[in-house]
């Protein structure tokens, strides 16, 4: 397909990181603004701006793939897909439409679907980037299988930038389903836990599950048949449509506004909350948990480790400080090394994911 | 294809020798010719070499004593998993330790409410499934080894399998893994929540044929068993109109559980060793499974059926009953094999191709295979794009060996020239070192060592395997020669 409007301002990137590796100067990497205060540490560096590194590059829908600039906004990728009644299966905050693709590969973030269609790490096949040598570099592909290598696409996600500035990413889509429905259920906490659970174990086309306000909400979504029937079974009140998933996905539920600092855990899905403060929002069919709450990194991280999994400080509360626990010293090593191995002198958002990376 | 290499001297061997006896039992360690001569290849018998020592440790310690020795004394170490796979990666180094995983073969833990298994590397891919079946839940990826394959190198070759186009490769399905640097150090990467903030090393490390850690501990997910699956069988007039209906499924929006083509004479050799009543006539063969709930089941086959139609397919069967299903799957299964008895030995290439080139992929291939005079079948995971051509030659005859080498080699580069890659799931190893620099460029191989400086730095694991090393740098300036013997 033709090249959609946007720029290819590939060279002028390569330029400022060549730059900034001669002189041995930080950079902050920006795309859309929509995450500078998400997800990771302030860095207070000049930025390189991505943004108008845009445009989707190729489109197949018979293929289920598309490539796209770094800058371009989730927002016109899905609008592109769903006039070929495709979508991004990882169902990503669009952020008031300044996410960009880069960013959203760079924070792996993924919505409420993200347990039955997999992460923006799941679906992502290839990435050009430039590491912080200068160099343009690509890796993967656009194919859903590629085994040669190292998978460094794979590695992009969840690396807030550090490792590479990216350029281009290839995604796998998937068609939209025919047919959605939710279901709703007043219920407690932890007997919403285990009913996610056990729903989440029956062979059903089960697409979102979380609970707030002492409510169990479940998503069906999938050819009509399947999701009526699927409806009748599990009962509870039935909505055509259903807001919450959208406020859900956008973070823009009333639970989540205010300045309170806001702890994203990701744990082992049937974990027992274990923090009574502040108020809590369980996303993921268990698996991810939203606490607003005053509480402190070492707090949040025992209560994590009793629930299999991580605590992060998503948003809020000191942004120059630690924002998760540190790996032990073997991890950190490695850690380094691997920053070393793609950008020797820590020019790529510095400080960024922890304070020595 | 041995290579010449000086062996380690006589007394390093013999210091090695004492260090495992520390560690193992007498029957762990394996040290005369004959017995070594069990590992000396994977599936890829075209590739052997004999380890200096083949040690089988029983727990996680051991396995970590044998790296910290190795690591000491700077010997090489390949893992071994069940050695099902397909690009000589695990073929032995001559100086080196052949650390077989396959002891290490318990299921630690099933957790059918959170649906998740935790298990010891050596655990065969199908025994997870075997295993929580009674919770009604299996382990998505199937390579057709699954009977005898391992996790652990499942994890190592990130394999994928007939159902990978719904369901992922190994890295979408698990969630965890215990990893021994190549010091012998313990790292657990993942966690038991879905995603982990930081660095993605476990999707690094999936996929990185044992040349970044060993793998001892895997905590995979577990899906649901659908309620049903039903197979549409469709034969057709011409690759090109299976190519198009194939598209033409996944443009209804249907992602079946698998979607598999063989051509004409993959078609015959298995029809002749299995009977599953396949159309002997037909220039391909497309068997499209769907599943689900029972509702969206029947809805989805018949709208495959119908698109069949439209697209011209000559002859389509549904399958009635599982019986019928398994059937109409053993001929897929059985291709391998079935068109192993049309030759001596047959070479399985492993090329993932945007699924729109297909046909001319396969003219092309047709082409090649007039060219070496070399007859080849082709099977094609038609969902995902991934395609094997298994090229029938004789082993016996090195000027055979020769060409068909060469046609593979002219297969992998087409594949690349169409937007595709060089390897979709067998994996690199030995026998793809030659036509990475096709897929990259030095700056991106150069980048790849960086990565495996970083793990391995005196690139002590796994050495001349999965990337080309070019650096001729200070540090390690005379391991090339060691780790480049492909």
């Amino acid at each position: 397909m033709a090249e959609h409007q946007g720029g290819d301002r590939a060279q002028e990137l390569i330029a400022g990181v060549a730059r900034a590796y001669e002189q041995r100067e930080a950079l902050y990497i920006n795309g859309g603004g929509s995450k500078r205060n998400l997800a990771g540490r302030s860095c207070p560096a000049p930025s390189l701006e991505v943004g108008a590194h845009c445009g989707i590059l190729d489109y197949q829908s018979a293929e289920l793939v598309l490539t796209a600039r770094a800058g371009t906004t989730l927002r016109e990728i899905a609008e592109v897909l769903d006039a070929e009644n495709q979508v991004l299966g990882f169902d990503p905050p669009l952020l008031d439409d300044r996410a960009t693709l880069g960013g959203t590969l760079a924070t792996n973030l993924s919505g409420p679907a993200r347990p039955w269609r997999g992460s923006v790490r799941d679906a992502v096949l290839g990435v050009q980037l430039i590491n912080g040598k200068a160099e343009l570099l690509n890796f993967g592909g656009k194919v859903m299988k590629n085994v040669a290598g190292y998978d460094v696409s794979r590695l992009q996600a969840g690396a807030l930038g550090t490792l590479g500035v990216l350029t281009q990413v290839s995604l796998r889509v998937m068609p939209r389903t025919e047919h959605e429905l939710s279901l709703a259920y007043e219920m407690a906490a932890d007997e919403a836990i285990s009913t996610m659970n056990q729903r989440a174990g029956e062979a059903k086309p089960l697409s979102g599950a979380c609970w707030l306000d002492g409510r169990l909400y479940l998503r069906l979504s999938g050819a009509a048949s399947a999701v009526e029937h699927t409806a009748r079974q599990w009962g509870g009140e039935q909505y055509t449509q259903c807001e919450v998933w959208d406020a859900l996905r956008e973070m823009s539920l009333p639970f989540f506004q205010g300045d309170a600092p806001l702890w994203r855990l990701s744990l082992k899905p049937t974990a027992e909350p274990d923090i009574e403060q502040g108020s809590m929002l369980i996303d993921w069919g268990g698996a991810q948990r939203w606490l607003r709450a005053n509480i402190d990194l070492e707090r949040a991280h025992a209560s994590a480790q009793r629930g299999g999994g991580h605590a992060l400080l998503f948003r809020g509360g000191d942004r120059e400080g630690q924002l998760r626990a540190m790996p032990n010293a073997i991890e950190r090593r490695l850690l380094q090394r691997l920053k070393r191995a793609f950008d020797p002198h820590g020019i790529l958002n510095p400080g960024r994911l922890h304070a020595d990376l | 294809m041995t290579s010449e290499s000086p062996a380690l001297p006589p007394v390093q061997r013999a210091e090695l020798l004492r260090r495992l006896r520390q560690w193992l039992s007498a029957h762990c360690i394996i040290e005369d010719e004959e017995s070594r001569r069990t590992f000396e290849c994977d599936g890829l018998a075209l590739y052997r070499e004999l380890p200096l020592i083949a040690v089988l440790p029983e727990n996680v310690q051991q396995v970590q004593a044998v790296l910290r020795i190795c690591h000491q004394l700077q010997v090489p170490v390949v893992a071994r998993g069940a050695g099902t796979g397909l690009c000589a990666g695990a073929m032995p180094h001559p100086d080196g330790v052949l650390l077989g995983l396959s002891k290490l073969d318990r299921i630690l833990e099933i957790d059918p409410l959170a649906r998740t298994a935790r298990v010891q590397p050596g655990v065969s891919n199908l025994a997870i499934s075997q295993a929580v079946a009674d919770h009604g839940l299996y382990y998505g990826p199937d390579p057709s080894s699954q009977i005898a394959c391992s996790i652990g190198g499942n994890v190592a070759e990130n394999s994928g399998g007939v159902h990978c186009l719904k369901y992922g490769l190994t890295v979408h399905n698990i969630l965890s893994i215990e990893l021994l640097t190549v010091a012998g150090e313990q790292l657990t990467l993942g966690s038991q929540g879905l995603d982990s903030p930081g660095y993605d090393l476990m999707a690094l490390l999936t996929g990185s044929e044992g040349l970044l850690g060993i793998v001892v501990e895997v905590t995979v997910r577990l899906l649901p068993c659908p309620e049903m699956a039903t197979v549409v069988m469709a034969g057709f007039d011409s690759v090109t109109a299976a190519g198009d209906a194939v598209s033409a499924v996944i443009a209804a929006g249907i992602i079946p559980a698998g979607l598999e083509m063989m051509d004409r004479l993959a078609i015959r050799a298995a029809e002749d060793f299995v009977g599953a009543g396949y159309p002997r006539d037909a220039q391909a063969l497309l068997l499209c499974e769907v599943d689900g709930t029972r509702e969206e089941v029947g809805e989805h086959a018949r709208r495959v059926a119908d698109l069949f139609r439209e697209r011209g397919a000559s002859s389509i069967r549904v399958s009635r009953d599982d019986a019928e299903r398994a059937l109409l799957w053993k001929g897929r299964k059985s291709a391998f094999p079935a068109v192993g008895r049309l030759a001596p030995d047959y070479y399985c290439m492993d090329g993932t191709i945007p699924r729109s080139q297909v046909s001319r992929v396969l003219v092309e291939i047709s082409r090649l295979s007039e060219e070496f005079g070399l007859a080849v079948a082709n099977v094609f995971h038609a969902g995902d794009g991934n395609l094997h051509p298994l090229i029938l030659f004789d082993a016996s005859d090195p000027v055979q060996v020769g060409k068909a080498e060469a046609f593979g080699a002219r297969i992998l580069e087409l594949s690349v020239q169409v937007g595709g890659c060089i390897t979709g799931e067998h994996g690199v190893g030995l026998e793809k070192l030659r036509q990475m620099p096709s897929q990259f460029t030095e700056a991106e191989l150069l980048q790849f060592e960086d990565i495996k400086a970083a793990f391995d730095p005196a690139l002590n694991l796994n050495p001349g395997k999965g990337v080309p090393i070019l650096k001729r740098c200070q540090e390690y300036r005379a391991l090339p020669d060691r780790h480049n013997r492909g």
